[in-house]
């Protein structure tokens, strides 16, 4: 293994600090901190107790046996007069030590037999998974009690047998783990370089899961000090003269009609030493879930409705405080659908407030489809979520103004809204799998929106539900419909979700990258469909894409955002050749078409998107603009409007750059040079 | 670098009773030196294709040869390497960039031979060498990918099979990739199997073009002639369903049977020709071709096109030029 190379680069402290602070942050959170001091102030006391206190917890004093609590013996003597609250405090240190000793033979054993499916191959490896799966069944008591007889009577033996009792619960999770980090591409990588299994299991696998078995091995030794305590109490465990929490119990409870005290002690011990484990291991579990969750950038989910948007509604609030023009929000439509003026979405962040979506206006008229195009981090899908009032805590939204369909919607009550929004706005969002109930049939989650929303029976909602998923190209419908979500593939559950979004009456569909994942036949269909939709009911479509093709082929009007906001609003047929914001340009030269010169690299944007969290003062897209100029880094340009629905937020907009003569054409040499 | 070839490959997967074939007695070469793509749409095998030439499904039947040779599993780097989809499921989290490139560097390397050359295939892939340190989770997707294609490289692959390993990354970075592929084909003369679904992609890449369906490959050729003068109607619906610049002309000429066709089941293929649910000229628009129904069309046209009127359906425009 001396083989491997290891390269101690600078890198290496910001990530260790990164799993610190996690921890740490862990601590700081009211339940870790109690926990956390708790779990430190016992295992303080199992090191230091028995140097301080051994002499009085051993002296015999036959003059005071079995007294009741003084200011002496504060929670009285036992049947020798020994001083009970000094025992209890030496006894954690064998009850502790004994609970962690059993707990690291549950662990060890459990990742031998939790890795060993890895190690075995396809038919080994089952028989293991399968013995294990027997030995979950069985109660962890009965195993204990089992084995206790098994290894005989004594601190060995229930050492042993608690242990072995535990092993069959770590195997489970180190297996699950195991294997989820098993099929992950980085292991068949690793694989495919020629790395051996037993490498790739202590290399790739066992790092991995790492931190998820400690956390389990914190919660677990809390329960092995109850299971100790209680063979120790059943007289299985600690013999005399040695002494646990448990042994001391028994000792007591033979008193306790005398004096209850000295049983209630070791009791108390046992308890607060047990739940120390227990809820640090929770707070801990929860500490780092949260933060992998936030981990991945702004996540939201559509869980939970929120309402933010009220709470917050102070209007033009937040582009005053944030020094940002008042955009106007373009062209009135007749009627129109939607109207968003000023739309800001605010998480915190580590280093004060972040804000991902600065200042977006813009009105949608009735059956209009606009498009919104950007790179990904530019806030498309938070713009989105916003107007559907699903970003989630800790993240605040504020607008100007937010109406759909005339209603206002940072104002009034909830409930309407939630009625407004469930019947008349159709959401499809980018990754389908998230958005349906794993354990429910697509049928019924379909029929369910029907039902709530419109009040449909039972049974017209799931025929409305197979004839959504029949438009949607669903192929046989009827027997789709009774599937589960992981049942269908990747692209089904994509055409099943806009058929969701389909079961109500929309006057707006909001379609989050809604043919990402498809292929070009499908998606074409896809996007029939979703045109057939728009010209039969008038409905107003806002399509989401990466994909300027898609947009430009589907809508009628295109916002391209940068670094959450809004840069150009523009024509869509204008789209290919008539943009006037540089960062416009480069998008869609970036994208290579059936047309594109084989003979010429690609152009490419170069540098990297903005981190909202690091806004420049000036413009977003100063740094890889080809056309900036000194008052483009000092001041951000607004979104002007040239009278004639056209809106473009740049100092030079329309210029062309004077040394190339490619319009937008991002400069190739600079490029290559790059590295995005 | 060196020819792979796939001679009546099949793939299983599930029991003999439940099971579906992934991948149907493909035939397939990748010339010494050339870069072949791979196109098809989703599920129709092509990952299953890739991960059987480096190793990673077993075949059912038939086999893959490297320069006549059958492959073996041998100890050591393997020499088909491959790249993944999604850079951020490919490298380990926990390890440096610098490690997981080491790993595939062939064993018996002293370690500061081995150190050199990671920095030298840091920098083939246009990354600053002295990043080696950092983790894949300090790198932005493009960045990633681009230590995936420096991972495959250090294995001195004699072929490498690139999985999607555009379609993860975001359109401004997915060219900065696409041009190191080209870049580092050129230079280094690479035979590629070159997998995606966007055609735009792959024929800026690709020399041929194979077009699969339902686990069979129905087209392949040169780039400029599947692209140019497709021969098999799916590879010309598939031309024809790319997003262009000009609105798209609703197809007045194909059948509503036709497009209202339900995209097939894999667990289930036709009988016959696999496409004839779904094909305009096939049976559905032309009730006297029977014989797609019934009968599998084999590859006999100028460029290999598994159809029974591939001829007959040229555009006499396109034959012209
Ligand atoms: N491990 C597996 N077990 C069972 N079936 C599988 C497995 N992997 C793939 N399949 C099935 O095999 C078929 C081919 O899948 P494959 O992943 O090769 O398609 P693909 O062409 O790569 O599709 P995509 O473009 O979506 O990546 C699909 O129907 C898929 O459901
Ligand atoms: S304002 Fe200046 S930096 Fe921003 S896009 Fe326009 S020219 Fe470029
Ligand atoms: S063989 Fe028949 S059904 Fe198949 S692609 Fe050719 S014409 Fe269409
Ligand atoms: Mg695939």
């Amino acid at each position: 293994m001396t083989t491997s190379t290891t390269f101690d680069a600078p890198a290496v402290a910001p990530r260790r600090s990164a799993a610190r602070a996690r921890w740490l942050a862990v601590l700081r959170t009211p339940v870790g901190a109690g926990a956390g001091l708790l779990l430190a102030l016992v295992l303080v006391l199992a090191l230091v107790a028995p140097l301080l206190w051994s002499g009085q917890a051993d002296r015999i004093d036959t003059s005071a046996v079995l007294q009741g609590a003084s200011a002496e013996h504060w929670v009285g003597t036992d049947a020798l007069g020994r001083d009970v609250f000094a025992r209890v405090l030496v006894a954690t240190r064998l009850s502790i030590g004994l609970a962690l000793a059993a707990t690291s033979i549950a662990v060890v054993l459990g990742l031998l037999l939790g890795c060993a499916p890895l190690l075995l191959g396809r038919r080994g490896g089952r028989l293991v998974t399968a013995g294990v799966n027997i030995a979950v069944a069985f109660p962890g008591l009965l195993l204990a009690l089992f084995f206790a007889v098994v290894f005989g009577v004594g601190m060995t033996g229930a050492v042993l047998a608690i242990g072995f009792a535990g092993a069959p619960a770590f195997a489970r999770l180190s297996q699950t783990l195991a294997a989820g980090i098993a099929e992950r591409d980085f292991v068949a990588a690793a694989r495919i370089a020629g790395v051996g299994r037993f490498r790739v299991l202590l290399r790739h696998v066992l790092p991995n899961i790492g931190e998820p078995l400690v956390v389990n091995a914190t919660i677990g030794a809390g329960g092995a000090l109850l299971a100790f305590a209680g063979l120790s109490f059943l007289g299985l465990g600690v013999q005399a003269p040695s002494y646990d929490w448990g042994r001391l119990l028994q000792d007591g409870l033979s008193g306790i009609y005398i004096h209850p005290v000295a049983a209630l002690a070791p009791g108390v011990a046992i308890v607060v030493a047990g739940l120390a484990f227990n809820l640090f291991g929770e707070a801990v579990a929860k500490g780092i879930g949260l933060t992998t969750a936030l981990g991945g950038g702004f996540a939201p989910g559509r869980a939970s409705r929120r309402e933010a948007t009220r709470r917050d509604a102070r209007r033009g609030a937040a582009t005053e405080d944030q020094g940002l023009p008042v955009t106007d929000p373009g062209p009135e439509p007749g009627r129109p659908v939607l109207e968003v003026q000023d739309l800001s979405v605010t998480f915190p962040g580590a280093h004060g407030p972040v804000r991902p979506v600065r200042g977006v206006s813009f009105r949608i008229g009735r059956g209009e489809a606009v498009g919104v195009v950007g790179e990904s981090g530019s806030g498309k899908s938070l713009t989105a979520l916003a107007i559907a009032r699903l970003v989630e805590q800790p993240g605040e939204v504020t607008a100007g103004r937010l109406h759909f369909q005339g209603a206002d919607l940072l104002t009034g009550p909830d409930r309407a809204h939630r009625r407004l929004l469930g019947t008349s706005f159709a959401m499809v969002f980018q990754d389908p799998m998230t958005s349906f109930n794993p354990t429910r049939r697509i049928g019924r989650q379909l029929a369910e929106v029907a039902q709530e929303h419109q009040g449909m029976s039972r049974g017209a909602a799931l025929a409305r539900a197979v004839d959504r998923l029949r438009s949607v190209r669903v192929p046989a419908a009827e027997r789709r419909a009774h599937q589960y979500p992981h049942e269908f593939s990747g692209g089904m559950r994509q055409r099943a979700m806009i058929g969701m979004g389909l079961m109500g009456e929309p006057s707006l569909i909001v379609a989050d990258e809604p043919t990402t994942a498809l292929d070009v036949t499908v998606q074409r269909q896809v996007l029939d469909l979703l045109a057939a939709v728009r010209a039969e009911d008038d409905v107003a479509l806002l399509l989401i894409s990466h994909d300027v093709a898609v947009v430009g082929q589907v809508c009628e009007r295109v916002l391209v955002m940068y670094a959450g906001r809004v840069v150009e609003d523009l024509p869509a047929d204008q789209l290919r050749t008539g943009a006037r914001h540089p960062y416009t340009r480069a998008l869609v030269a970036a994208v290579p078409d059936m047309d594109v010169d084989l003979d010429q690299p690609l152009p490419v944007i170069p540098g990297r998107p903005v981190d909202p969290a690091h806004q420049p003062p000036g413009c977003a897209y100063a740094p890889r603009c080809p056309l900036a100029s000194a008052r483009c880094t000092d001041e951000d340009p607004a979104l002007d409007d040239d009278g004639a629905g056209w809106r473009v937020a740049c100092w030079h907009a329309g210029e062309v750059a004077a040394d190339r003569d490619v319009p937008g054409a991002a400069p190739v040499a600079l490029a290559l040079g790059e590295r995005a | 670098m060196s020819e792979l070839r796939f001679e009546g490959v099949s793939v299983r997967y599930g029991t003999r009773r439940r099971g579906m074939t992934a991948v149907d007695r493909v035939d397939l070469t990748v010339p010494d030196g050339a870069v072949v793509g791979l196109v098809g749409e989703s599920g129709s095998g092509k990952s299953t294709l890739a991960r059987a030439a480096v190793g990673l499904t077993p075949l059912s039947a038939g086999r893959i040869l490297l320069d006549g040779e059958p492959l073996r599993r041998t100890s050591g780097p393997r020499p088909v390497q491959m790249v993944f989809q999604d850079p951020y499921s490919s490298l380990d989290p926990r390890m440096t960039i610098g490690d997981s490139v080491a790993e595939a560097v062939p064993r018996g390397i002293r370690s500061a031979d081995r150190r050199r050359e990671v920095a030298r295939l840091l920098e083939l892939v246009e990354l600053d060498p002295s990043r080696a340190g950092a983790y894949p989770g300090q790198l932005s997707g493009g960045q990633r990918q681009r230590v995936a294609l420096a991972r495959a490289l250090a294995a001195r692959p004699q072929v490498v099979v690139a999985d999607e390993i555009t379609s993860a990354l975001d359109v401004s970075i997915q060219g900065t990739v696409l041009n190191l592929v080209r870049r580092l084909q050129h230079e280094l003369g690479t035979s590629m199997l070159f997998i995606s679904h966007d055609l735009a992609v792959v024929r800026y890449v690709a020399s041929e073009i194979a077009v699969m369906y339902l686990g069979r490959i129905v087209e392949h050729g040169p780039a400029a002639q599947v692209l140019g003068d497709p021969q098999h109607p799916y590879t010309r619906d598939l031309l024809a369903a790319v997003p262009g610049w000009s609105p798209a002309a609703p197809d007045t000429a194909v059948p509503p049977e036709v497009a209202a066709a339900e995209p097939a089941d894999p667990h289930a293929p036709p009988p016959g020709c696999r496409y004839h649910p779904r094909c305009p000229v096939g049976p559905l628009a032309r009730p006297e071709r029977e014989v797609c129904r019934t009968t599998e069309p084999t590859t006999d046209h100028r460029h290999a096109a598994a159809c029974h009127f591939a001829a007959a359906e040229q555009p006499l425009a396109r034959a012209a030029d």
